[in-house]
């Protein structure tokens, strides 16, 4: 449909001699091709202040019931839609809670929830277009379609409806983005297997007599990692979304635990007097989001893959 | 005329599986979606004339075929919540999302194309440097948190415009615009946002072009260049992206049209979704779908007819 056509190598070309060389299965990888991609980030210093803010959000979501000042749930009466003040840097919600507090421990379930649901994506999707490239033919057919249907609906509205049939809920949040972000997965996995799958070193491991398996596991998933990497972290990004989206709408995470996504939902009610508790939230969910995005953006630079090879989310 | 027929016989393969995800959204309820969508107004009598009229009372196979045989002839079945025909609700809701969609859509390709262009031309430059910035925090914006920011500004603190609502164009044009304008702006930058990108990368890949090389080379004046040589070429990939991103923006209006109270079919599957209300869920996900086929189809087909580069051989 809309992603780019991906270039198939001319199997009437002569595999290059010089390149033939099974001593070397896979080029580009281990810890020094690791060590470089982190190197060559952090000479960015963009890249360094998105690494730092999404450390910072992993610590909020590992300690923030440490760090933040007051309990998630405490609630003051006398102190009740109080805007930003020394005792509470974020204001205060209809029911005195402190909202820099909920902001912090709303890192968490995003980040719970954002991390699992990739992962569902990750392996799913890079499963599914690894054995459609590798193998070819109906197999490819058959999965490829079923992820254009997927495809088929915008990302949001897939997500409801898996809601509506599984009831609202953290678990079937997560579930229902991980889903979503599938065929994404499967595309960008599928295009690259297809372009390297005919390269030499694949060819010798497979003369060496290499399985299917251990030649997509070991010798093309290594190669095709970086695009894969790129697409993690942009993912991230639009998984932060989505459940901040589905959230808002009163399907995802639930009360009385706090995220980022509902205390916006909740903070529609008191527009008028208390701004701080919709500017807040949002500015959380947008900051994380953005240092997702740039990171994403980096890596794509640092690794080298060409930006039609990886998709973003698009939709919300 | 391969690759026409080829696309659409693609789509109707995509088709035929959205109307089976369509279908099965029902189906896969746990338990007995009517009962669960009737909630606690439950009354035999309705309960069994609402089993005979959704025909779940039938074999499954049975069912489906009569789902898509009534689908065709625009009979999507009666909302379990108020007794009304889902295709009426749906045609009464229709307009609304269309005005919304195509003014967010006018505003990101108003946005995009000058900026696109002007960073692409300055590339290196402090406005390509401000462009990508920017672009960069428009990608990465929570869409509904962009929506009550707004509303908090131009409402709440200015009074300029009304915080939501909808009057029909046909009604009262200046009363629409007036309030269309902050949806549409909320829609609008998301898409705008990543077309800007996309163009800036086209337009930089033309420009180093031989045909633009050449082009300089013989001294035609810059701006000839520009309009002539590079932004007709550039122009041409970042259709098939305006295309994806009108699908977008469908499934951007979902939650908008919730945060502005915007009375279209993405609130209509708000509400569908939170009543359980799963024949009016099936046929908005239906429509939107379809649509979203039909924009990626037009989309591709005008893609081929611009550039008759395209043919069967890639993977579409």
């Amino acid at each position: 449909m809309s992603t780019p056509a991906t270039t198939q190598p001319d199997p009437s070309t002569p595999p290059d001699p010089t390149a033939y060389d099974p001593a070397v299965p896979v080029p580009d990888e281990g810890p020094r091709g690791w060590r470089r991609t982190v190197l060559a980030l952090l000479r960015r210093p963009v890249g360094v202040v998105s690494l730092l803010v999404l450390l910072g959000v992993l610590v909020l979501a590992l300690f923030g019931g440490w760090l933040a000042p007051y309990g998630i749930n405490e609630v003051n009466l006398d102190a009740r839609l109080q805007p930003p003040s020394a005792d509470f840097w974020f204001g205060t919600d209809e029911l005195g809670r402190d909202i820099l507090s909920r902001v912090i421990a709303s890192a968490a379930v995003s980040v719970r929830v954002s991390v699992i649901a990739v992962s569902i994506a990750l392996v799913v999707g890079v499963g599914l277009g690894l054995l459609a490239g590798f193998f070819g033919g109906w197999l490819d057919t058959v999965i490829m379609r079923s992820q254009d249907v997927l495809f088929a609906f915008p990302e949001i509205l897939l997500a409801m409806a898996i809601v509506a049939i599984l009831g609202p809920g953290v678990t079937t949040a997560t579930i229902a983005i991980g889903v979503v972000y599938i065929p994404v997965f499967a595309r960008v996995t599928r295009a690259s297997t297809l372009s390297v799958r005919t390269e030499t070193y694949v060819r010798a491991a497979k003369s060496l007599g290499a399985g299917p398996a251990r030649q997509m596991v070991r010798h093309v998933l290594p190669n095709i990692s970086a695009p894969i990497i790129v697409q993690t972290s942009l993912s991230l990004a639009f998984a932060i979304l989505s459940e901040a989206s589905l959230s808002f709408l009163g399907l995802g995470v639930q009360p009385p635990e706090p995220s980022w996504g509902r205390m916006l939902f909740d903070s529609r009610a008191f527009f008028q007097d208390a701004w701080w508790m919709s500017v807040f939230p949002g500015l959380a969910v947008f900051v994380t989001v953005l240092a997702c995005n740039l990171l994403g953006d980096i890596l794509r630079d640092v690794l080298d893959v060409r930006s039609s090879a990886t998709a973003r989310g698009g939709t919300r | 005329m391969r690759y026409v027929l080829h696309r659409l016989a693609q789509s109707v393969v995509v088709l035929f599986g959205v109307t089976v995800v369509v279908f099965l959204i029902v189906h896969l309820v746990p338990g007995d979606p009517i009962r669960i969508g009737m909630g606690t107004r439950f009354d035999p009598e309705i309960y069994e004339a609402l089993r005979r009229a959704s025909g779940l009372d039938r074999p499954p196979l049975e069912q489906y075929v009569s789902y898509v045989g009534r689908a065709v002839t625009g009979d999507l079945g009666v909302s379990f919540r108020s007794g009304q025909p889902v295709t009426h609700l749906l045609v009464a809701r229709l307009p609304a999302t269309v005005s919304l969609a195509v003014v967010g859509i006018l505003i990101a390709l108003l946005v995009s194309f000058p900026l696109g262009i002007i960073s692409a031309v300055r590339n290196g430059g402090a406005v390509d440097s401000i462009v990508r910035a920017v672009s960069q925090l428009g990608v990465s914006l929570p869409n509904f948190w962009l929506g009550m920011l707004l509303i908090l500004l131009f409402s709440s603190t200015l009074g300029w415009l009304p915080p939501s609502g909808y009057t029909p164009i046909t009604e009262d044009p200046v009363e629409w615009a007036k309030r269309v304008i902050m949806p549409g702006i909320t829609v609008g930058v998301v898409a705008g946002s990543i077309l800007t990108r996309y163009v800036r990368s086209s337009v930089l890949e033309t420009l180093s072009m031989d045909h633009v090389r050449t082009a300089n080379s013989k001294g035609l004046p810059r701006r000839l260049v520009l309009s002539r040589h590079v932004v007709r070429n550039a122009l041409v990939p970042v259709i098939t992206v305006t295309g994806t991103q009108i699908a977008a923006i469908l499934g951007g209006v979902i939650v908008v049209e919730v945060v502005f109270a915007w009375p279209g079919l993405g609130l209509l599957v708000y509400d569908a979704v939170r009543a359980r209300d799963y024949p009016l869920l099936q046929g908005a996900v239906l429509l939107i779908a379809v649509i979203f086929l039909l924009v990626n189809l037009v989309v591709d087909l005008l893609y081929a007819k611009v550039d008759p580069r395209i043919q069967l051989g890639g993977d579409p």
